[in-house]
């Protein structure tokens, strides 16, 4: 029909730099990297193939490569659930019995914003450093502190304290979130007599449920993506004793220092299936803990 | 019901009302206590949350024998050389590090704007085969971390001749490469009545038209809030100018950062936190002039 064609020239018209961005800077990218990914490249001959030899070596033999599983499971695993705690203690501290909130909500907000930037990972650099302010802090109590980043056994944290202190984003979802709860919930709730407890469980987290997972599910993303602060922090080591080489870190290391592009290719790969099964798996599960209002029991 | 069984029930009322009143009393005062409480609570937190800031700008003030050893946030002298000092402390003077910086910046917003709100509106207001299949992938690429298609871009652009220069880093944006400005778009015009369309298309416009004088006067608060979030963004941006500006010349002001730590101990740490403090300048103003549309815009987004 003339009428389809017609319509397909201009909505494709207006997809065309999209389109172009999508296959040469996405769906293209990716594929040749699944395709590095089995072949040895330095940048200066021709990829050689080599089947699996990068997977081979990266299970079985590359050390480093499940040091940075480690490291950035541990980041992970302390960083998305405590951020999301904050963010969500905060938003309903705010939430309720407050006329004014918005200084607050913009005081709380403005670390995550500037969170990302060099100058962020620079300041945490000095704060935790031996003769930092967190180490005068803690002797003002008494306490001898470490030098929290030159230390392998406490570095990782200084890089989860900063995640926890970047809670504003998350937050201000679940204000919104908070927003939707019908108040004649909580007036029904009071007039039996519920106890705040109950009323968090049994009123809070139900209505709750799609905004943390939306949260979760961002948050898991956006954790395992994590790159500028550890490489600040750690002066792009990874350092020390690889105690900050987060993912990211190591395959920037292997692709943009030793010039190893099929390795850092495959390891790309296994970031994106990482989190490609943390993101169906959240998927996976919510079935049993979220439900949207609009559906039926 | 004679006289006194009357006087009774209301001074039985009475007596109901006043316990009321007393009872709304106390509430009313263990709200305002409960509220004053919260209020001491919030506003000693949000010291904590600042106080990293604080520290930051106090010690870019700071000689330099007090940045450390102390906790206090107001120099005893004020050391404004920091700045002009730090503004002049690499090779290459930061006049030209914002000079770089800015361009980057302006022309990757305008990148984000044009392209952006093209594929949003080709997605919220055009019928065409393929349409919802595009709209998943699109979808999609939202989740793809940008270190999985980091080594063929960086392979494509070194073989272009366009390494060293703002090409990688300008036009993916001017390609909808940053699809969440897309999600956000499409969010916003299809609240637009479509009656508005429809009229335009009788009146004979093409459908260019309608974006252009229709659909793009009615969005402004969509595109600012894009607009501010590219301009953020890419202002800090860090890792893709580090991977392809290798020459100083070319540094945008993140990079020139990164080499106060690679060089510590030789420069001083003043005139490091003076500039650190100098580039969060621009993103605190705006996130001042703007923070209703930036607010706003996480909260339907659900942007980082």
């Amino acid at each position: 029909m003339k009428n389809t064609k017609a319509r397909n020239a201009s909505g494709y018209m207006f997809l065309t730099p999209w389109l172009l961005g999508f296959f040469l800077l996405a769906i293209g990218p990716i594929l040749v990297s699944l395709y590095l990914s089995f072949t040895r490249y330095d940048m200066v001959g021709d990829p050689r193939w080599t089947g699996f030899d990068n997977y081979i070596y990266m299970f079985t033999r590359d050390r480093r490569f499940w040091k940075t599983l480690e490291v950035t499971f541990h980041y992970v695993l302390f960083a998305v659930p405590l951020r999301l705690i904050m963010a969500l203690s905060v938003a309903m501290l705010l939430d309720k019995g407050l006329r004014t909130i918005g200084l607050y909500r913009a005081i709380f907000y403005l670390p995550s914003l500037l969170g990302a930037s060099i100058a962020i990972a620079i300041l945490w650099r000095q704060l935790f450093s031996i003769d930092g302010v967190v180490n005068q802090v803690l002797a003002v109590v008494g306490i001898q502190g470490v030098g929290w980043i030159t230390n392998p056994s406490t570095s990782i944290y200084t890089l989860i304290i900063l995640a926890i202190w970047q809670f504003g984003a998350p937050m201000l979802i679940f204000l919104a979130g908070l927003r939707g709860i019908p108040r004649d919930l909580y007036e029904a709730a009071d007039i039996d007599g519920t106890s705040r407890f109950r009323k968090f469980y049994a009123i809070t987290l139900p209505m709750l449920a799609p905004v943390v997972f939306f949260n979760l599910v961002l948050q898991i993303i956006e954790a395992f993506k994590i790159f500028s602060p550890a490489f600040i922090i750690s002066n792009g080591t990874g350092g020390p004793a690889d105690s900050l080489l987060v993912y990211t870190v190591y395959l920037f290391n292997e692709a943009f220092k030793f010039f190893r592009m099929g390795y850092a290719s495959a390891l790309a790969w296994v970031l994106l299936l990482i989190i490609g099964l943390f993101t169906a798996l959240a998927f996976a599960t919510s079935k049993y803990w979220v439900h949207y209002e609009n559906e039926r029991d | 019901m004679n006289a006194t069984e009357a006087a009774l029930a209301e001074k039985e009322l009475d007596e109901a009302a006043r316990v009321a009143h007393e009872y709304r009393l106390a509430k009313n005062k263990r709200e305002r206590r409960a509220r004053l409480f919260k209020h001491i609570f919030l506003i000693f937190f949000s010291f904590i949350m600042l106080y990293p800031l604080l520290w930051l700008l106090a010690s870019s003030l700071k000689p330099e024998n007090e940045i450390f050893g102390s906790l206090g946030l107001w120099p005893s002298t004020f050391n404004w050389s920091n700045y002009s000092e730090g503004w002049e402390a690499l090779p290459v003077s930061f006049t030209i590090f914002y000079r770089n910086s800015t361009i980057v910046t302006v022309l990757c917003v305008l990148g984000n704007l044009f392209s952006c709100s093209f594929a949003a509106y080709a997605f919220a207001r055009l019928e065409f085969t393929g349409k919802r299949l595009f709209f998943g992938l699109m979808m999609m690429t939202l989740m793809i971390p940008y270190h999985v298609v980091l080594i063929p871009q960086y392979v494509m652009f070194l073989k272009l001749g366009w390494v060293d220069t703002y090409l990688p880093l300008i036009v993916p944006r001017f390609l909808a490469s940053d699809g969440f400005f897309i999600f956000l778009m499409v969010q916003f015009f299809r609240q637009i009545p479509r009656e508005l369309d429809e009229a335009a298309q009788i009146d004979g416009c093409s459908s260019f038209k309608i974006y252009w004088a229709v659909i793009l006067p009615l969005s402004l608060p969509a595109l600012a809030t894009s607009a501010i979030f590219s301009m953020i963004w890419v202002w800090e941006d860090f890792l893709a100018p580090l991977i392809y500006l290798n020459d100083i010349q070319n540094y945008t002001v993140p990079l020139a950062l990164r080499l106060f730590i690679a060089q510590e101990g030789e420069s001083a740490f003043g005139q490091m936190f003076a500039m650190s403090v100098l580039s969060l300048v621009p993103v605190v103003i705006f996130f001042v002039a703007f923070q209703k549309l930036i607010v706003r815009g996480i909260a339907t987004s659900g942007m980082k």
